[in-house]
């Protein structure tokens, strides 16, 4: 039994698509059987929201009069860049404001920047832009400041080089003095530990093996409509998998765009990591058409098959080593506590498990209504692919 | 006996008045103070629960009107934005006493008891979101 995406596509448009959250196809194939269920589930919905770096904007200002080509440009005090062209600029979610202390006095608040940038003009506050140049014949104007929205951009297109990823890394701290990561704080001698996946529900964890989630695929983010247009910076599929398929640590990532003035502000959040930085949390929602029984398998993962490594965030990753302490799947984790090393160790999550499985019901919601086509990728993620590092190189000084 | 939550702001001219000493030598309140900063010469705060009877307490608010403090009664100093928190449960385990907490395991809900809440402050570092924050 197979069906395509126009099949599909065909009963979404006309109002009869069988659409199942990640959450619910589980029970639903333990129930029905596998071959049946395939018969009639038409798409599974999965999603995620976290922070995740690398995402940012790319925004375009219009023409002021005088013409300016913009050559420094900072929205509420965060820099943008503007190595793009004269009223283009792209914001990143981790820039910090201009002045924030950092980590002069450790560990630092970052109470505002990039991510909290974007979230402003999703949710359609005012903003001010200041800008400079050192004006040309065609461009004269050198200085410009004046408060924007988003309704007052021509553009303002999310550009996210890696979201979505795979898996992720369980954080601890072995060692005797707190410290503060991306991960949130990490108490001394394994007092706690974090995760950041939405396990059962994310996105890759259901299309282990790229099957539907390619270059092309549509999906939902933040509310918007968008795409998935490359893979994702990082794509490491060439990892550790279990017998599932699915993968014991970070693996695939995507790349994703979408129009910020269709977005939700709820579900595009700056957030600000003690000691840390700045960075953006998101809502991504992808739709898994069930094109046979096989990928309708992959989506009934649940959370006690999916493993994640534990790693020491105050020396193996900072230096490197590859060690791992120990494994937990994700049903463990969720439980709120294990036992690492003989320890009775506290779990909490950065990842929101509330409002992924709010995104899956409004995404199976749009689908249901005939308001989400699906789409064909035009490629598949690379599958066997490595990940470099960086080997420093050169006169050595 | 009834129990209420009140923080104060002392401007720079209440500092040096012994405040507290009055709410339990005379309204005969038990007192337990969740933060205090107030030294001379400075702005200040204190954000304390008293217990009571209802009269004493009335007497005791009226007693702190003849102040120029500002009385923010069943206030507490720490606040928590439902809008705000994504419901990620990074706080919960930096929260001691259990007030923020995950009340529904299924849908991993998430709620502060503002009751349980001793304004350790821990939260508001712990919160990417920004969700819980301090009045002082």
């Amino acid at each position: 039994m197979t069906k395509t995406y126009a099949e599909i596509n065909q009963k979404i448009a006309s109002g009869k698509a069988v659409v199942l959250t990640a959450e619910e196809v589980i029970d639903y194939v333990d129930k029905r059987g596998l071959e049946a269920a395939a018969k009639e589930v038409d798409v599974v919905t999965t999603a995620t929201f976290g922070p995740m770096c690398s995402s940012g904007c790319f925004l375009n200002f219009g023409h002021s009069t005088p013409k300016m080509r913009i050559s420094e440009a900072w929205i509420n005090d965060v820099m943008a860049y503007c190595g793009v062209a004269a009223v283009d600029v792209y914001l990143g979610a981790t820039q910090l404001r201009h002045n924030d202390p950092a980590n002069m006095y450790h560990p630092g608040e970052f109470r505002y920047g990039g991510g909290h940038v974007i979230e402003d003009l999703v949710a359609g506050k005012k903003l001010q832009l200041f800008g400079l140049s050192y004006g040309t014949d065609d461009y004269p104007r050198r200085e410009i400041r004046t408060l924007f929205d988003i309704n007052d951009l021509n553009q303002a297109i999310m550009v996210n080089p890696r979201n979505c990823y795979q898996n992720y890394n369980v954080a601890v701290n072995v060692s005797d003095k707190r410290i503060y990561t991306y991960l949130g704080i990490l108490r001394a001698k394994m007092r706690n530990m974090t995760y950041c996946s939405a396990g059962q529900l994310a996105p890759l964890l259901n299309d282990p093996l790229y099957e539907t989630i390619g270059v092309g695929t549509s999906i939902w983010l933040a509310g918007a409509r968008g795409i998935v247009y490359a893979q994702g910076t990082q794509h490491c599929s060439l990892v550790e998998r279990g017998d599932n398929g699915v993968p014991v640590e970070g693996a695939g990532t995507l790349a994703l765009s979408a129009n910020m003035k269709e977005m939700l502000p709820e579900f595009v959040r700056g957030t600000s990591f003690k000691g840390y930085g700045v960075s953006l949390a998101l809502g991504v929602g992808i739709p898994i058409p069930i094109l046979n029984p096989e990928i309708l398998r992959r989506t009934t993962v649940r959370d006690r098959d999916i493993t994640a490594c534990v790693i020491d965030y105050s020396e193996d990753y900072p230096q490197k080593t590859g060690k791992v302490l120990a494994r937990f799947n994700y049903e463990e984790l969720r439980s709120g506590e294990v036992e690492l090393l003989g320890k009775k160790v506290p779990v909490t999550s950065l990842s929101s498990y509330n409002k992924a499985l709010k995104i899956c019901n409004l995404l199976k919601a749009e689908i249901e209504d005939g308001r989400f086509l699906l789409s064909e990728p035009s490629q598949r993620l690379p599958l066997g692919q490595g990940m470099q590092s960086l080997n420093i190189t050169g006169p050595a000084r | 006996m009834i129990t209420k939550k009140i923080y104060l702001y002392f401007p720079k001219s209440e500092t040096e008045k012994p405040i507290v000493y009055h709410l339990v030598k005379d309204f005969d309140l038990i007192v337990n103070i969740f933060r205090a900063k107030v030294t001379s010469e400075e702005e200040g705060y204190l954000s304390l629960e008293v217990t009571g009877t209802q009269e004493n307490i009335d007497r005791a608010f009226i007693f702190l009107g003849g102040f120029d403090v500002v009385i923010h009664a069943g206030n507490k100093g720490v606040h928590w934005d439902e809008g705000r928190c994504a419901q990620c449960g990074a706080c919960v385990v930096h929260c001691p006493t259990g007030a923020l907490s995950i009340v529904d395991r299924a849908t991993r809900t998430i709620a502060f008891n503002e009751e349980s809440c001793v304004e350790c402050l821990a939260c508001i570092a712990a919160c990417p979101f920004g969700a819980c924050s301090s009045a002082f």
